[in-house]
């Protein structure tokens, strides 16, 4: 016990320990609070257990917007990250063109949310719209608002272009820190480009594609913004992601209760996958054969 | 197998150089004949890394022609050169084994499977990696790592040279002179034309056969490290050839005595006070004519091996004040003061250390007078300095 003293220190930790507890641990445990109980009105609770998540568990809508999150966050994966690599690749390496292009590149990433769903909904308007207008005279019947198809593929166009933009930051940053020796080694191997790309460049990005295939699942996973702007979730439910359903029974409906036990599943599917990705990524070209 | 001949050799990285300023590499013209062992030691900057990606065909020359055995390379890619090069961070595939590592060169040249096995094997067996050859190259240390990068150059048969950029940077003490043996051994098995460049002296004399000195983006001496040693042709091969490097004293020649210069009245001497006799050092009567002729500053430089120091006054010796004593172990480097310019002197073992006074003589065929920075030469006319 003559350590006592030393036991201050612990003081040093509190501002952290403050600002950690409002900006995350209370609203989570508030959360967690809503989940267990049945709320009809201020200090009217009843505490009902597992019961809320046993609902949400069995809900059948929720499984539909959840199979739906996983096809737009795999086709979002799918599409991006070749696609970011490949124009990364194609960058220029030297000269005024790398900040023209990192500037122009970058433009879609500087753009508020709800604003991107609003020029893709005026974009495509089969009436007015730049895209819808031309597609639509030249015979093929495109409507985001009336077909779940046209929705979709609206819906992919949005995000490819929103967000592949930050999947060829990250790739160019992972490009651009390759030493030359590397490239000079290859060229006296006599290296195919492919071989360059498959032996040197992509295991070289290992760690910014992993960070990249990390944020735009969890971003994909969470979107929110841009889908409800665009078609609120429509037509019909074929566009209804986890977000906009959670925000529909929380909002929507105030069952406050089954909201909370979903945001709270939602989070750890969430924190299940990011971990299963960066455990498989991480795990790529090691493991030494005995 | 192959000559390498260097015609006029002239780089810049700039695109429109105007003064010799611009250029990195100022015309190079020479041969490097087959299957020798050359070093290329500079400080760094000098352009000894511009000549080696010259040579390899990772850089095109601004001016010049590179030839192997008379056939024009200078346009060629370097995978179309018959090379090798070895870098100073090792260069692996990290997502390939060792045996993938080694085998990627001949892959991609398309050989035959049963060649390529063979060939790898061997060439691990040489360097001792047969035991990694299964492992993923990343987990490796930096001597294996190192040792792979130089057997992708080896498991080529056509391979005539390999380059060497400063390979052991990044090896540790002990490891580096096992691996220096690795290529002396390999060098005379294969009779592989070998160019490594570095900083380091011991490295470049161990190491070569012919030691090629770059300064300022010139070649300023190719010698074995005994000719660079005994008659440095600049005074920079005088001053990085060597521990501690040559001394220098700049000087006037009169008849067959070179006078040592400086201001004669050092620094913090109330004026008024009379000159010092300047010291006064007997050279060779014919240097003596042929430096009087010459353009640019005189120097005279000796190694400080060849300072005789004496702890009495002697016929013909310069009084000196012995300012410091370095013990090297098995001799001792004093640190002498003539007039205002600071001599060392390398003591053997076993004599007598003089303390705070003494005597210095300066052998007359050790001496040697540069003029400009190039050396003074009877009886020859200039070459290859």
């Amino acid at each position: 016990m003559d350590k006592w003293e030393d036991n201050k220190a612990w003081f040093l930790v509190l501002p952290v320990f403050v600002i950690v507890a409002f900006s995350a641990i209370i609203p989570l445990m508030t959360v967690v609070n809503y989940s267990v109980q049945d709320i009809f009105g201020p200090g009217q609770r009843i505490f009902v257990g597992t019961e809320w998540f046993k609902e949400v568990l069995h809900d059948t809508r929720l499984h539909d917007a959840l199979w739906r999150q996983f096809l737009f966050s795999g086709l979002v994966l799918l599409i991006e990250i070749p696609l970011g690599i490949a124009v990364a690749l194609t960058m220029p390496k030297k000269g005024w063109g790398v900040s023209v292009s990192l500037v122009t590149v970058a433009l879609p990433l500087l753009i508020p949310w709800n604003v991107i769903g609003t020029i893709w909904i005026v974009f495509t308007r089969p009436d007015i719209g730049l895209f819808g207008k031309a597609i639509n005279s030249m015979g093929i019947a495109f409507d985001h608002t009336a077909s779940p198809l046209d929705a979709w593929i609206t819906l992919m166009f949005m995000e490819v272009w929103h967000w592949t933009p930050l999947v060829v930051l990250l790739a160019y940053a992972g490009l651009r820190a390759i030493p030359d020796a590397y490239y000079q080694a290859a060229s006296i191997d006599g290296a195919s480009a492919w071989a360059v790309f498959r032996y040197i460049q992509l295991p070289k990005m290992r760690g910014v594609l992993t960070i990249a295939v990390l944020l735009r699942f969890m971003d994909s996973f969470l979107i929110y913004a841009e889908p409800f702007v665009l078609t609120g979730g429509g037509p019909g439910n074929s566009t209804t992601f986890l977000s906009i359903y959670l925000v529909k029974i929380a909002v929507g409906q105030f069952d406050l209760g089954p909201a909370a036990a979903f945001s709270l599943i939602y989070f750890l599917i969430i924190l299940l996958f990011s971990w299963l990705f960066y455990q498989a990524i991480q795990n790529v070209g090691k493991g030494d054969a005995p | 197998m192959a000559n390498i001949a260097l015609q006029n050799i002239a780089h810049s990285y700039k695109p429109d150089p105007k003064g010799p300023d611009d250029y990195a590499l100022k015309r190079i013209d020479t041969v490097w004949e087959d299957g020798g062992a050359y070093a290329l030691l500079g400080p760094s900057g000098c352009g000894k890394t511009t000549l080696l990606n010259i040579i390899s065909g990772l850089l095109t020359p601004s001016e010049g022609r590179v030839r192997y055995n008379d056939g024009d390379v200078t346009d060629l890619p370097p995978e179309k050169r018959n090379i090798a090069q070895v870098f100073q961070f090792p260069v692996l595939y990290d997502t390939m084994t060792v045996y993938e590592n080694l085998a990627f060169p001949l892959k991609n040249r398309k050989v035959q499977r049963s060649v390529i096995e063979e060939r790898v094997l061997e060439v691990a067996e040489m360097l001792d990696l047969t035991p990694f050859l299964k492992k993923k190259a990343a987990g490796l240390a930096a001597d294996a790592k190192q040792k792979i990068s130089l057997g992708r150059g080896l498991v080529r048969s056509d391979v005539a040279a390999i380059l060497f950029d400063e390979p052991l940077t990044v090896i540790d003490p002990h490891l580096k002179w096992q691996l220096r043996r690795k290529l002396k051994e390999i060098h005379e098995r294969y009779g592989l034309t070998l160019i490594y460049v570095t900083h380091d002296q011991v490295e470049a004399m161990t190491f070569a056969d012919k030691v090629v000195v770059m300064y300022e983006g010139e070649i300023v001496q190719i010698g074995t490290p005994q000719e660079l040693f005994e008659n440095p042709m600049h005074t920079f091969v005088g001053y990085f050839i060597g521990s501690p490097g040559m001394n220098f004293l700049p000087c006037t020649v009169e008849g067959n005595l070179a006078r040592i210069t400086g201001s004669d009245i050092p620094p913090g001497i109330p004026p008024g006070t009379p000159p010092r006799i300047p010291p006064r050092i007997p050279i060779d009567q014919e240097t003596a004519a042929l430096a009087e002729k010459a353009e640019g500053k005189l120097e005279l430089g000796i190694r400080p091996m060849f300072l005789e120091v004496h702890d009495k006054a002697v016929d013909g010796g310069l009084p000196v004040a012995v300012k410091g004593v370095q013990d090297q172990g098995s001799f001792k480097i004093l640190t002498l003061k003539l007039a205002e310019h600071t001599l060392r002197a390398k003591l053997a073992e076993g004599k007598t250390v003089p303390a705070e006074k003494a005597w210095v003589r300066f052998p007359q065929d050790r001496i040697k007078l540069f003029a400009g920075g190039r050396l003074v030469r009877k009886g020859e006319s200039k070459s290859d300095g």
